[in-house]
């Protein structure tokens, strides 16, 4: 890979070798998106920002190598070429994601107020929207009833998947060894992790209708409810738990452990006492991740706990709608068709900027916890 | 405090791979015993047996007896965690709890097995086993800072204070110095001179001018072979030992002919 | 010493020995006591680490037992099945639209991602790059639903760029317009639908093969630099080698992510007939199948729906044990 020769036997060997100023690829960046509007404007007639994108990436990389290659030689050309192209990709991936944030900043907060934060869509009608687009009225409606059930059924699911998913990255860890058990776990946990969101919510569906067959056969759609979405949610989120703690735990070190045994310290206080504090902050920055992961889930939530327009504080008895599910269900099936369809739209947008902020909160709120929480280490 | 150790016919075992063969010994109360010998000899395995420590190796197992001051610490019924509260163990590594301040790593051992203290019972058993570790004056303006924030030879103390809290009968140290510079090194030693006072002190040491300084019996290991079971070679007095031992392979080790 | 280098937490019980294997320990001792404490205790993480076997068991039995309408019908009487021509009629189109769709977010992603991991673990500035790394992990979180919103937003302005592929690329069957010459006037086809999931999956796999690559030794690279490497010729050396099995897996990761994924495609695609052109209406997944029909259907067609759901999982188990196949063959030997 390394080809010397043009460097050590052409030449004699010195320490100083051509280089371009450091400013180059930034001038030649700048020159190659003004040559590809220019080709833009002339081959299409008008300026597309698509195409000019594609233009310039592509002269550029062009560019570099041809200056570079002519100048410092064509190890430092590949090298520069590579630069530019990773970092084209990184600036090309940037847009979208940019552009979804700005939107849902943009289109959410103009729509988002206080109304929307405390109403339900309880009593909506058609006529009101109407009425809003055709500037007579306000936005209407809201999602009280959806952060509602966001925050039951998740703390719901927190309940299920917490303990269970702590318990087992603690077998996994100090118990199970090598043993077949053990590895068995580890195996379906990986699995779990691919379990898609809508299979695990048609699997709590379908538990809790067999239940519910059994039990009162003659009562139809009894299955969803907030505890089913719940129990979804659990499968989506145990394995989550599990990978994060039993990484946690692995990096606690043996010494600790054996400096509590050697004190006389049972095995089972030793890991609640010694292990899971030395930890703390690393499972909660896991769970706190996992919460994150499953807030956001729309599938599980609508095939398990259907779409309500009311609120509904019971987890275990009627529809609950989360933030995610009245998203869907607000763009896909707005209160008015036709032109009051804008309406609906609004307040999903609205909907998203908050679950938006609510994930964002979450994950820098683990990034927080990690940090806080985590043994005070060294001098 | 203090108790004696025999070991009779002591074979170690991991899987079906034999560590150690036949060790015969006898650790006599209020004395410093080293156990010396090169890398790989058994010398830390066999120390380790002598709390159970070693179990918590997947697949090991022991064969023979340990008897403190007559009774199997691997009988019927025996509960390691028991053995442990008698015997308590030093590693090689200074390891203190890092989300304890110094005042609760000491008192660590004692609050986990669930004993109840006042306050006032609290601050003088901290300051006993700070006093006997010798760390009692450095330590004393801090008592709630983490033990991770001290020096290595400090926290080496702090391990050695946290293990004479619960008032062990026995003392295990595993190459308590090898991680420490010289200074902090002969600290520790000046504090195995005076806890062999009180208590029945055995020492694993890479150093054989440690193991002359401090011990009053000294046991030299050695290993045949890799994969061949590590061997007592000799055991007797370490003036004996270090000055006229009585095996040509211990005569070879201490004057550094080899290991 | 074997004792004293034991680093990793594989111990058994404290109270409790290991496996007896010494020869003669097993006939002369009995098991050492072992205390109530850790008895429970080590029983309550058992019992947890069940759940989870019985939870995956759940999964497959309950959804097959849901199923059981679907293959009554399927042997008694095919043409009841939604589309008149049985099980497998109705299911294949949904399967090859999930396959297709997931493999043009994986081609699309994959070399980006690659690229934002490289720019952010060896190209970025210092300072810049820990900052860069978090708003990956931040993007990796923003939950489907939204992408899926956004999608319906900007699916317009492709209409376009469609119909300029059919105009020069049409030979080509995945580019083909409609007999009309039109294309979809929306943008709502599976070319977008893909576009958008390749977008979804892009801070997953970036954010997985970034943490390989900051794993690469640092001293491999010193290494390298220290022969003279340029940058590049460093990262072709040790940084992509030691991370090829991780990329790997990141990638069926990203795959699994997106054969699963439900709201973006649901929200995007109209769906319709499998069709082989992209630029047109018509395709749809097996996931945006369920959510779209799933709140209105009762009787067989909820058993339908739970049964490709079931054909779903299977798909997804057979890709995550390929992955966890292709990782384990090419995982970098000895490091």
């Amino acid at each position: 890979m390394l080809t010397t020769s043009d460097t050590t036997s052409s030449r004699s060997r010195s320490l100083t070798s051509k280089q371009l100023p450091k400013a180059t690829p930034w001038v030649i960046a700048v020159a190659s998106i003004v040559v590809a509007a220019g080709i833009s404007f002339l081959g299409l007639g008008r300026f597309s920002i698509a195409v000019t994108a594609v233009l310039a990436g592509a002269i550029n990389a062009i560019a570099v190598f041809a200056i570079s290659a002519a100048y410092e030689g064509r190890r430092k050309a590949v090298d520069r070429v590579a630069t530019t192209v990773v970092s084209s990709a990184f600036v090309l991936a940037c847009v979208p994601l940019i552009s979804l944030l700005w939107l849902t900043v943009s289109k959410g907060g103009a729509a988002l107020d206080l109304n929307l934060l405390s109403r339900t869509m309880l009593g909506m009608k058609g006529v009101l929207d109407q009425q809003y687009v055709a500037g007579e009225a306000g936005l209407a409606g809201g999602f009280y009833h959806a952060i509602v059930g966001t925050v039951l059924i998740t703390v719901a699911a927190c309940v299920i998947s917490i303990p269970i998913g702590v318990l087992a990255a603690i077998y996994l860890v100090e118990y199970a060894g090598k043993n077949k058990l053990g590895k068995a776990i580890t195996f379906l946990v990986d699995v779990m992790t691919g379990i898609p969101s809508i299979v695990a919510g048609l699997f709590a569906f379908a538990l809790f209708s067999t239940i519910a067959n059994v039990l009162m056969p003659e009562a139809a759609g009894i299955a969803k409810t907030g505890f089913t979405a719940a129990v979804a949610l659990s499968v989506l989120m145990i394995p989550i738990v599990v990978r994060n703690t039993e990484e946690i735990l692995r990096l606690v070190p043996m010494d600790l452990r054996e400096a509590s045994y050697a004190l006389g310290v049972p095995k089972w206080k030793t890991i609640v006492k010694i292990v899971l504090p030395t930890s703390v902050s690393g499972i909660l920055s896991g769970v706190t991740i996992a919460i994150a992961r499953v807030i956001g889930e729309t599938a599980p939530i609508m095939v398990t706990a259907g779409f309500a327009k009311n609120l509904n504080w019971n987890l275990f008895s009627g529809w609950m709608s989360t933030l995610p599910t009245y998203i869907y269900d607000s763009q896909l099936r707005p209160v008015s068709p036709g032109d009051a369809a804008i309406a609906s739209s609004e307040r999903a947008w609205a909907a998203a900027l908050v679950l938006v902020a609510l994930v964002m909160i979450l994950n820098l709120l683990a990034r927080v916890i990690a940090k806080v929480l985590a043994p005070k280490a060294g001098r | 405090m203090s108790k004696q150790i025999d070991i009779k016919d002591l074979n170690i075992y991991y899987g079906d791979f034999q560590a150690v063969e036949g060790v015969e010994m006898q650790i006599k109360p209020r004395s410093v015993t080293a156990f010396i010998g090169p890398s790989g000899c058994g010398k830390s395995t066999v120390l380790r047996t002598l709390n159970r420590m070693h179990e918590v190796i997947p697949g090991a197992s022991v064969r023979g007896e340990v008897l403190m001051d007559g009774s199997d610490i691997y009988g019927a019924g025996v509960d390691p965690v028991n053995v442990r509260r008698e015997v308590g163990m030093v590693f090689q590594r200074a390891n203190p709890f890092p989300t304890m301040s110094i005042k609760e790593n000491v008192l660590a051992g004692v609050r986990l097995n669930n004993k109840r203290l006042s306050k006032a019972q609290a601050d003088e058993l901290t300051e006993r086993a700070l006093r006997g570790a010798n760390l009692w004056n450095e330590v004393k303006d801090r008592l709630s800072l983490p033990g991770s924030g001290l020096s290595g030879g400090q926290q080496q103390r702090l391990c050695i204070a946290r293990a004479i809290a619960v008032e062990p009968e026995v003392l295990l140290m595993d190459e308590p110095c090898s991680a420490l510079d010289p200074i902090s090194t002969l600290a520790i030693e000046d504090l195995i001179n005076e806890l062999k006072d009180k208590y029945t002190v055995v020492i694993v040491t890479h150093n054989m001018q440690q193991a002359a300084r401090v011990s009053d019996k000294t046991a030299f290991f050695n290993i045949a072979g890799t994969g061949k079971p590590g061997k007592l070679i000799e055991f007797n007095d370490t003036s004996v030992i270090f000055s006229n031992p009585e095996k040509e392979e211990t005569e070879n080790y201490i004057s550094g002919r080899f290991g | 010493m074997p004792t004293s280098t034991q680093t990793t937490a594989t111990g058994p019980a404290a109270g409790a020995p290991g496996p007896a294997l010494g020869p003669a320990v097993q006939g002369t001792r009995p098991k050492a006591v072992i205390r109530p404490g850790d008895r429970i205790f080590s029983a309550a993480t058992l019992i947890a680490g069940i759940l989870i076997l019985a939870i995956l068991a759940g999964v497959a039995l309950f959804l097959l037992a849901q199923s059981k309408d679907t293959i009554d019908a399927q042997i008694s009487d095919p043409s009841a099945i939604t589309g008149g021509n049985g099980f497998l009629a109705y299911v294949w189109p949904l399967v090859i639209g999930t396959l297709v769709s997931s493999a043009i977010a994986l081609v699309v992603a994959t070399p980006f991602a690659l690229g934002i991991a490289l720019f952010t673990t060896h190209m970025a500035p210092r300072r810049l790059a820990p900052a860069l790394g978090y708003v990956i992990d931040l993007l990796a979180a923003i939950p489907s639903v939204v992408y899926g919103l956004w999608g319906i937003a900007l699916a317009g302005n492709l209409t376009e760029f469609y119909l300029w592929l059919s105009k020069w690329f049409g030979w080509i069957p995945i580019f083909a317009p409609a007999a009309d010459g039109s294309v979809s006037n929306t943008g709502r086809t599976l070319l977008t639908a893909s576009l958008v999931l390749s977008i979804m999956i892009l801070p997953i796999i970036t954010s997985l093969t970034r943490e390989i690559f900051l794993q690469t030794p640092r001293l491999q690279e010193e290494a390298a630099l220290a022969l003279g490497a340029t940058r590049w010729e460093m990262i072709r050396m040790s940084v992509l080698p030691f991370g090829k099995s991780g990329i790997a897996s990141a990638t069926m990761l990203g795959l699994g992510r997106a054969l699963g994924e439900t709201m973006a495609v649901a929200m995007i695609l109209s769906p319709g007939l499998l069709t082989a052109s992209l630029v047109v209406s018509g395709n749809q997944t097996i996931a945006s199948e369920i959510a779209q029909n799933f709140p209105e259907a009762a009787g067989l067609r909820l058993s339908e729906l739970i049964s490709i759901g079931l054909v779903l999982f299977v798909i997804t188990l057979l890709v995550n044990m390929a992955a966890r196949a292709i990782v384990a063959k090419t995982s970098v030997k000895g490091s």
